[in-house]
């Protein structure tokens, strides 16, 4: 056969475009959607029709059956007894499932601290908890019956607050940890100024717009799926495994998409999914459960609560010389991620800041409140709030510019760059994203303008603030910085990529497939995502961290070179050319002088009986953390960016509206800069609404009263600052090897939103002349302001 | 006229007629788990995030009028006769994009993809009713939906741009509006309907007066108007509902009449059809009065709900109150006329029997030398309830305050006058001092709560600031004193 022939093999037309079109366009335009192209999220179309499949949606089988959680209605009690009676006898009830149906262990812990029941048994450790499930044909029977429990209990002492939990000497639910350099406590005692305060910073609802929910459809033998809405489909899996007493390969965990996980489906999906699979392999049928709001706001976890107790030592210049803090985080009834979040505290609880001698202790307190858990930024912003807090202290101290203060702070370059973790920083941009920022934002005139304005002493009060971030990108558990992908192209020339990371409206999926076109040079319309599943690619880590496309990028390139290398032996052979003589060009591999459209390619690879499938697979270098010591490189690489917003306040009622601000965001060199820069604003409002109006409210009796967004006000479009320009740091580019050269974006600008917090500040100190910190504890509700002007004005 | 025992409406372009309909069914879980149009989505089913919005097109005085309104809470007998139409509907029949979602793709405006669908219906009714909106008109079109995603920014240039890519006269709502109308009017035969699930049921009366005489023999019922409040008490509380008696379907109770003694207001209007009359006599209510709830909740709500549900936070009553509102409660063919403040007995307990019915407010017309101000003040701006709201009118003459009604919500245990801070004004001059004299007379006045919205404390000190709000604004220094919008 002459070897240009092409015999067609089996379900060969080119996708979408048809070969005469493909043959066309082959190698004479750029690839569609390769890296750094503004790409559409790929299920923008599906989105805005209501087509697109989250896991309410998926049809249910005949017979399938609905689940629906009892909670404890107290903090702290002893189960005396649960009485079904009534459930057992109520419409549609095909049963209810308590611990003791439990056939494997009855425990979610994801760090296997085994702190984490399922289902409680004995006792109660929060209003909120999971005591039993009520299974029925419809979920609103099942709802129903459930109000129908009787439950006794004997009441047991409950602590909310970590400050009580810590003064009362109460465990920790997880080790503490320590960061040390230098010797801040005999440096405070020397430094020309110290002072010291308290701050309190509040937790944070998720409120991902889809609430938790899990789908699972039983097998043979030992086989269950469940459909779920997790960022971990490898940690529901094993925890499926673990509460069935089965081993992990019987157990496939789907995720197609989230609507929203924000950190709040990393862990906190693992109990739905054990009580629907627990439920289906019970009753041999497809079972599902969604909580409805209240309970899945009662029920699962949120941003740690933190009390931050500080000391800083500083000299005239406002240059630190020492910083003593103590994190006391409300962690909740069982350790959940609380280590690793309270890690993280400690770990930017710098910023972007030198502090010449350091020692910072964390406290995971166990309190009688729902086990907190990730959430965006994952305990790094409060430990960037105890930094800022610390930079007004000495501003207000020095009666100088918080600004001023900031810069004087920064990380250097050569010196001053040792984190209190002992890993260097060598990377350091803030200093010159903040002075662009400072130009692009016309930070000093407007600064002036609002001195001047509040001058004259009117109602309506003006505040600005600069506030820059550093945050460290990886995994503390060194482990988890691993991924693998798995892409196949068929004969036809298309191709399906899948991934380890999970799609909750970042645009992971568009950014991956945009990696793999770029490598092999094909329109991204080629490949298809499919639905993440723990049977393609295994032992997987949470999409988390801000890893997935650093991680999954990385490894689904890698898959994609594995078939490039193959494809280019297969040429060099067939064409009898050497290798260098061969190109993948648009859509197209031209050999010699020879263009051969890709599909074409791609059949006559197939004949040749080429491997035209590949796992990839990355692991993060360089990093490595010793938590003993306090010492290491926890993070591959930081990710930098500044914001400055300016706020009126009302000085008569504490409300307030955030008139403009400006970003400045680094992401290396781009993936995709439309989907981070969306990324970047959804962010930062995200992180205003944690500092502003999202507040969790809990009574004395230890029942959350905000577990609604009819009680937890997250930010609305009118909440948005009226001027709002964000900008990508178009010169950065990461100096680590990462995949393009890109950054991590989901988590830093979060802590962008600090801008609008230390505006509000500004604006309370002017009614005391700047004179006084106003030591504003966060959320920065209306009343919370409110109170601190009068407080001022009262001297 | 023997009674119907169905409910009949189009669905997007289907007629649906169901015989089965209990009280307590909400028109989402009909869409998703009866119909398995799943675009609809839940995100709260509490009227609070807008994912749930549909489009419900009904006739009013033979025109046909769509509004968007939260199928979560929209209770499945009350769609009898209306055009419900969801995203499904949208795109045309090639697939291709609505003008509203190819500006939400072009513009980035989904992520998660989970509000999507409700801010695309929102943006698509304001589209119809407004295809070149302000920046804070889409604002205000969506104070009903919740994004946790993208921060509303590309949401907001979406808006902005659909109106280049195709105006309403072309779209297909109104392109068949004449034949929909037709459709719904064949539905309204004047009849009441009554229709039952098991031992559920609903009634739709026919006419005023039959409501009236279904309330006399259903003294138990529980009056619906337009579910904002009850349609929680089924989602969030299973509570039994049934029988449920509609009430805003009925034009009778839909007027609005200006009269030489005011303003009279049926009770099913909703908060949205109510604007421009009381904005017209009192413009110091346009502001607030779209800080009331979301779009969908206006559009759905009635003042008279507002009233009727007594609630010591809702933002109706203390501005009726001081406006010196009153209102006509008809029990049969009795009716009787109250002062709005004496319709608030106790927490939970308002001056209604069984069998009576809320039929109209009285709003009188705004006098000369009076001096007006509402205030809601709530943690956040926009679609919250009032820790403390409060209404100010004052009449000034020579320089003298002769007359004052200032009302409280949120301060006690019912909406209520602030007696002692009144009488401190009566006969006093008008300036600094006296409104300052006045508001430390709070204290005398209000003991309120501590809870989830607010401290005791805060709902004080802000209700006394608010007086130097009112004698700042009432001066017009020139300077703000309040937040621009
Ligand atoms: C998301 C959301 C936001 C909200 N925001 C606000 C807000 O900002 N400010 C505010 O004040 N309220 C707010 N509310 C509540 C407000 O919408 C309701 O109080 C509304 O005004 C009630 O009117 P309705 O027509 O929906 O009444 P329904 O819910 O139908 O009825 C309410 C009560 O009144 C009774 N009733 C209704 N009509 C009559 C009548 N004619 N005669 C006798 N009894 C009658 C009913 O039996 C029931 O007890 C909000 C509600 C939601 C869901
Ligand atoms: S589901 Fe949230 S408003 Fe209806
Ligand atoms: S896109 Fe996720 S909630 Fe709006």
């Amino acid at each position: 056969m002459n070897r240009h022939d092409t015999p067609q093999a089996p379900g060969a037309t080119d996708p979408g475009s048809g070969p005469a079109r493909a043959r066309a366009a082959a190698g004479t335009r750029p690839i569609k959607g390769g890296v750094s192209k503004d790409m559409q999220h790929d299920s923008a179309i599906k989105h805005v029709t209501g087509r697109a499949t989250y896991c309410d949606d998926i049809a249910e089988p005949a017979g399938t059956l609905h689940a629906y959680l009892g909670l404890s209605t107290r903090a702290h009690a002893r189960i005396m007894e649960l009485d079904f009676s009534a459930v057992q006898r109520a419409a549609g009830v095909v049963g209810v499932l308590t611990a003791a149906d439990i056939p494997g262990v009855n425990d979610v812990s994801p760090t296997g601290r085994n702190d984490e029941p399922v289902l409680a048994e004995q006792k109660v450790e929060f209003w909120g908890q999971p005591v039993f499930a009520v299974v029925a044909e419809t979920r609103d029977a099942a709802r129903r019956a459930a109000r129908l429990a009787r439950i006794t209990y004997e009441d047991l002492p409950h602590v909310l607050e970590p400050d009580v939990a810590r003064a009362q000497g109460g465990p920790y639910v997880t080790p503490p940890l320590t960061l040390k350099r230098g010797t801040a406590e005999t440096e405070l005692l020397k430094a020309p100024h110290r002072l010291k305060g308290e701050m309190r910073v509040g937790g944070q609802d998720h409120l991902y717009l889809e609430g938790h929910i899990a789908f699972a459809l039983p097998g043979e033998d030992d086989d269950v799926t469940v459909h779920s809405s997790t960022q971990h489909p490898t940690e529901a899996q094993h925890m499926v495994a673990h509460v069935l007493g089965v081993p992990s390969n019987a157990v496939t965990v789907n995720v197609r998409r989230m609507g929203g996980g924000f950190g709040g489906k990393e862990t906190q999906m693992n109990l739905f999914c054990a009580v629907a699979a627990v439920a289906a392999k019970k009753w041999h049928r497809p079972v599902k459960i969604r909580p409805d709001r209240d309970d899945d706001m009662s029920a699962t976890g949120k941003r740690h609560d933190f009390v931050i107790d500080y000391e800083v030592g500083f000299d005239d210049a406002g240059v630190i010389c020492a910083v003593k803090a103590d994190f006391t985080a409300r962690c909740g009834f069982s350790s959940d991620l609380s280590g690793p979040v309270t890690d993280r505290a400690l770990f930017h609880a710098d910023n972007a800041y030198y502090y010449p001698n350091v020692l910072l202790n964390s406290h995971p307190m166990k309190t009688n409140t729902v086990s907190n858990t990730a959430f965006r930024g994952f305990g790094g912003p409060q430990g960037v709030m105890a930094a800022e807090r610390i930079i007004e202290e000495i501003a207000y101290a020095l009666g100088r510019d918080t600004f001023d203060i900031r810069k004087a702070n920064f990380y250097g370059t050569e010196t001053r760059n040792v984190t209190p973790y002992h890993q260097t920083v060598e990377d350091n941009i803030a200093p010159r994203i903040v002075s662009e920022l400072e130009q692009n934002a016309d930070y000093q005139s407007r600064r002036q303008a609002v001195l001047d304005w509040n001058a004259k002493g009117g109602v309506i009060r003006r505040g600005i603030a600069l506030t820059p971030v550093k945050f460290g990108i990886s995994f503390t558990a060194t482990w988890y910085n691993q991924a693998g992908a798995l892409l196949h192209i068929y004969t036809d020339g298309s191709i399906q990529l899948n991934h380890g990371g999970t799609e909750m409206g970042q645009g992971l999926n568009t950014k991956v497939a945009q990696v793999v076109a770029e490598e092999l040079q094909v329109d991204i319309d080629r490949i298809k995502i499919t639905r993440t599943t723990t049977e393609k690619v295994p032992n997987t880590s949470a999409t988390a961290a801000s890893s997935g496309s650093d991680l999954n990028g990385m490894a689904a390139q890698d898959a994609a070179l594995q078939i490039k290398e193959r494809l280019t032996d297969f040429a060099a052979e067939q064409w009898q050319t050497d290798r260098s003589n061969i190109r993948f060009i648009a859509n197209a591999v031209q050999i010699d002088e020879e263009t051969v459209p890709f599909a074409d390619f791609i059949r006559q690879a197939y004949m040749a009986r080429v491997h035209l499938s590949a796992a990839g697979f990355y692991k993060t270098p360089k990093i490595h953390w010793d938590r003993a010591t306090g010492k290491g490189r926890p993070f591959y690489y930081y990710a930098y960016g500044a914001a400055c917003s300016e706020v009126s306040v009302d000085t008569l009622t504490g409300e307030y509206r955030v008139e403009r601000t400006d970003i400045l965001h680094d992401v290396g060199r781009s993936l995709n800069p439309v989907i981070d820069k969306g990324q970047i604003e959804g962010a930062f409002v995200q992180g205003m609404g944690w500092l502003t109006t999202e507040e969790l409210w809990w009574d004395a009796q230890g029942q959350l009263r905000t577990h609604a967004p009819s009680t937890y006000k997250i930010p609305l479009a009118s909440d948005r600052p009226r001027i709002f320009n964000v900008a990508l740091v178009r010169w950065s580019e990461n100096r680590e090897n990462t995949i393009k050269r890109s950054k991590a974006v989901g988590e830093p600008p979060f802590m962008l939103g600090i801008s609008v917090f230390e505006a509000l500040s500004h604006a309370v100190a002017s009614v005391a002349e700047y004179q006084t910190c106003p030591r504003l504890d966060a959320p920065a509700t209306p009343e919370r302001v409110l109170m601190a002007i009068e407080r001022l004005r009262r001297g | 006229m023997t009674s119907r025992s169905e409910i009949r409406f189009v669905l997007n372009g289907q007629d649906i007629t169901l015989d089965q309909v209990a009280a307590d069914e909400t028109l989402l879980d009909f869409l998703r788990i009866d119909r398995r149009l799943t675009g609809t989505k839940e995100g709260c089913a509490e009227g609070d995030c807008g994912a749930c919005t549909v489009l419900v097109g009904r006739l009013q005085a033979g025109a046909l009028h769509y509004e968007p309104v939260n199928a979560c809470i929209r209770l499945l007998a009350s769609v009898d006769a209306c055009h419900v139409v969801t995203i499904e509907h949208l795109s045309g029949p090639g697939g291709q994009l609505h003008p509203v979602q190819q500006a939400m793709v072009d513009h980035h405006a989904s992520q998660c993809g989970f509000c999507t669908p409700g801010i695309v219906m929102s943006l698509y009714a304001l589209w119809m009713e407004n295809p070149a909106p302000l920046e804070i008109e889409i604002e205000t079109a969506l104070q009903g939906n919740l994004c946790r995603c993208t921060g509303y920014e590309p949401i907001l240039r979406a808006a902005q741009a659909a109106s280049d890519l195709g105006s309403p006269t072309g779209d297909a709502l109104n392109r068949e509006r004449n034949h929909m109308t037709g459709r719904l009017k064949a539905l309204c035969d004047g009849r009441r309907v009554d229709v039952r699930k098991g031992t559920s049921r609903a009634i739709l009366p026919a006419s005023v007066d039959d409501l009236a005489e279904v309330l006399l023999a259903h003294p138990e019922a529980t009056i619906v108007a337009g579910a904002t409040d009850v349609g929680l008490w089924v989602t969030k509380f299973l509570q039994e509902i049934s029988p449920v008696v509609f009430l805003n379907h009925l034009e009778g109770l839909r007027r609005i009449e200006v009269g030489p003694d005011g303003i009279k207001i049926g009770a099913g209007v909703s908060y949205t059809d109510s604007r421009a009359v009381l904005t017209a006599g009192y413009p110091h209510l346009a502001a607030f009065w779209d800080r009331i709830a979301g779009w969908q909740i206006r559009a759905m709500g009635t003042v008279g709900g507002n009233l009727a549900n007594g609630s010591p936070i809702g933002d109706t009553p203390p501005v009726l109150i001081a406006l010196g509102a009153s209102l006509t409660l008809r029990k049969g063919a009795d009716r009787r006329r109250l002062p709005v403040e004496d319709f608030f007995i106790d927490y939970g307990k308002q001056d209604l029997a069984p069998g009576e019915f809320l039929e109209s407010i009285h709003v009188p017309q705004s006098k000369k030398g009076t001096r007006h101000a509402a205030y809601k003040i709530s943690k956040r701006r926009d679609e919250d309830i009032s820790a403390v709201c409060a209404a100010f009118n004052l009449t000034v003459e020579d320089g003298t305050i002769t007359a004052a009604r200032i009302a409280f919500g949120g301060m006690a245990a019912t909406p209520k006058r602030a007696a002692h801070a009144e009488a401190a004004l009566i006969g006093q001059p008008w300036d600094e001092a006296t409104l300052m004299q006045a508001a430390a007379c709070l204290d005398d006045d209000f003991s309120p709560l501590t809870d989830w919205r607010a401290s005791a404390a805060y709902r004080l000190q802000v209700s006394k600031n608010l007086f130097r709000r009112f004698w700042l604004e009432q001066q017009g220094t020139g300077q703000p004193v309040r937040l621009s919008a």
